[in-house]
């Protein structure tokens, strides 16, 4: 997969489609990967990698890239579609400067999570079958996707591409997950275990904001959290309040908008779920307004700004989840 | 006496739309219907200008309770506001469960200008939750306590 990618832009660059090719490189550890921005085919040769530790969405980035003069190549898996379909809506990208490459994806796994199943000094890896094969300092060892793959891969919503000019691989399709069965369970837990649970998650915010920086629906150029005004603008949640009040606030501000691509959970330090949240606001959509998957066309109107006489009013919520 | 423990008594912040609820808090005056002195109103100029950022942080500076009143759906001054201040506050409310923080302390409520009654019935019915739930301890924030 690799080899193709590169010769196609490769050719791309060549034949002047594209002056620069959005993709990913290795960073310090070959397990952390980081987007990255080639220019010619020689960097392409030398820094491009495609692996089963890529799993940067890497949409965000064109809000900065596509403003520049001269197309922009990217590869984007199907979950990165959506997101790329939502700034599209928002009109944050300018889609005349892009042009995308779709690429199969069967989910990518995580540095962390593998040294966290014990694996270490981690070389490479390859898939093989139902299998991801590490070559580690220690060996090979075969570890099976199942076990492998983090919780939003695992429930993976969708293997179509929404939107792209080309495709490599097979056309996928949109699947049936079981992305709810988390939400669901908390849901059924009494008040005081849920509020156990999220403090339990809550309290380990370190505040680095990363889950804000990656998220490709937060990408306001002015944040509400850089505001000194906000009451939470301090650099490390002082006190429980600014804990739950930063990730109820981020949660909410990307509601009707989050796609889903579970790049917050991703890249958390402290391995908070912060995709739970988001997917709590997407579950109650759904049942309150009507299915709606963000970055699935370019055209409806987000749930947030739109409504209808007949929705239901706020005090549904007493009588659901159990009382205090 | 120093030593008597005093009643909690809670801290209510009402946000009313200028049009109607803040009207129908007049009306309530005028009228002499009684609700307690606990509920601190804040006007703002439709349902919609409030965001979960006031409500949070109302929460952070002390309130035990907010309560947010507007026009009926339909009868919004600016046609459309309250639609969606409503879809705004059900998935606020219901994230607020979520944490497992009491959904009780948070209500939306209609009230138009004419329903100075209602104003005061809402207002007595909400403080005395408020109440019975007691002092917010789930969203506070310990330095803007006394």
């Amino acid at each position: 997969m690799q080899g193709m990618m590169i010769a196609r832009a490769g050719e791309l660059l060549e034949n002047g489609t594209v002056t620069r090719v959005l993709g990913w490189q290795t960073g310090e550890f070959v397990y952390d990967i980081t987007p990255a921005v080639f220019e010619s085919a020689e960097e392409l040769e030398k820094g491009f990698v495609y692996n089963s530790f890529c799993g940067n969405n890497l949409s965000k980035y064109l809000i900065q890239a596509s403003r520049k003069e001269g197309k922009i190549l990217v590869f984007l898996k199907p979950c990165d579609t959506y997101s790329f379909n939502q700034l599209i809506k928002e009109h944050r990208i300018v889609r005349e400067n892009v042009y995308i490459i779709g690429i199969p994806c069967d989910g990518k796994t995580d540095g962390e999570f593998l040294k966290a199943k014990g694996v270490k000094g981690i070389l490479g890896i390859r898939e093989e079958g139902d299998n991801f094969v590490v070559d580690t300092l220690y060996g090979e060892k075969t570890i099976a996707r199942e076990d492998a793959l983090p919780e939003r891969c695992r429930n993976c919503k969708s293997k179509k591409h929404m939107v792209y000019d080309e495709l490599m691989g097979e056309e996928g399709e949109v699947l049936d997950s079981h992305r709810f069965d988390m939400v669901e369970k908390l849901e059924a837990m009494t008040p005081d275990e849920r509020f156990a649970f999220w403090r339990s998650q809550l309290s380990r915010c370190i505040r680095c904001n990363a889950c804000r920086n990656v998220c490709p629906a937060c990408s306001c150029e002015k944040c509400v959290f850089d505001n000194p005004q906000s009451g939470i603008a301090q650099k490390a949640a002082a006190d429980s309040f600014e804990e739950n009040m930063f990730h109820i606030i981020r949660a909410f501000h990307v509601a009707g908008r989050c796609t889903d691509c579970g790049e917050c959970s991703r890249v958390c330090p402290q391995n908070i779920p912060l995709h739970l949240l988001n997917r709590k606001f997407i579950k109650d959509i759904d049942t309150f307004y009507g299915e709606y998957q963000a970055g699935e066309d370019t055209e409806s109107r987000a749930p947030l700004t739109n409504y209808t006489q007949e929705d239901v009013e706020p005090s549904i919520v007493y009588t659901r989840g159990g009382n205090n | 006496m120093p030593n008597e423990v005093k009643a909690f008594k809670p801290k209510i912040v009402a946000f009313c739309c200028n049009w109607c609820s803040y009207a129908g808090a007049d009306l309530a005056g005028t009228n002499r219907l009684n609700y307690p002195a606990d509920v601190k109103i804040i006007r703002v100029p439709c349902s919609c200008r409030v965001n979960p950022m006031f409500i949070l942080r109302a929460f952070q500076r002390g309130a035990d309770g907010v309560i947010l009143c507007g026009c009926h759906p339909g009868d919004c001054h600016y046609t459309t506001g309250n639609y969606y201040a409503r879809r705004r506050m059900t998935l606020l409310f219901s994230m607020l469960d979520y944490l497992g923080i009491e959904k009780e302390r948070t209500r939306v409520e209609w009230v138009s200008a004419a329903e100075g009654a209602k104003f005061a019935a809402t207002m007595n019915d909400f403080v005395e939750t408020v109440t019975r739930l007691g002092e917010n301890k789930r969203l506070e924030d310990l330095r803007c306590k006394e």
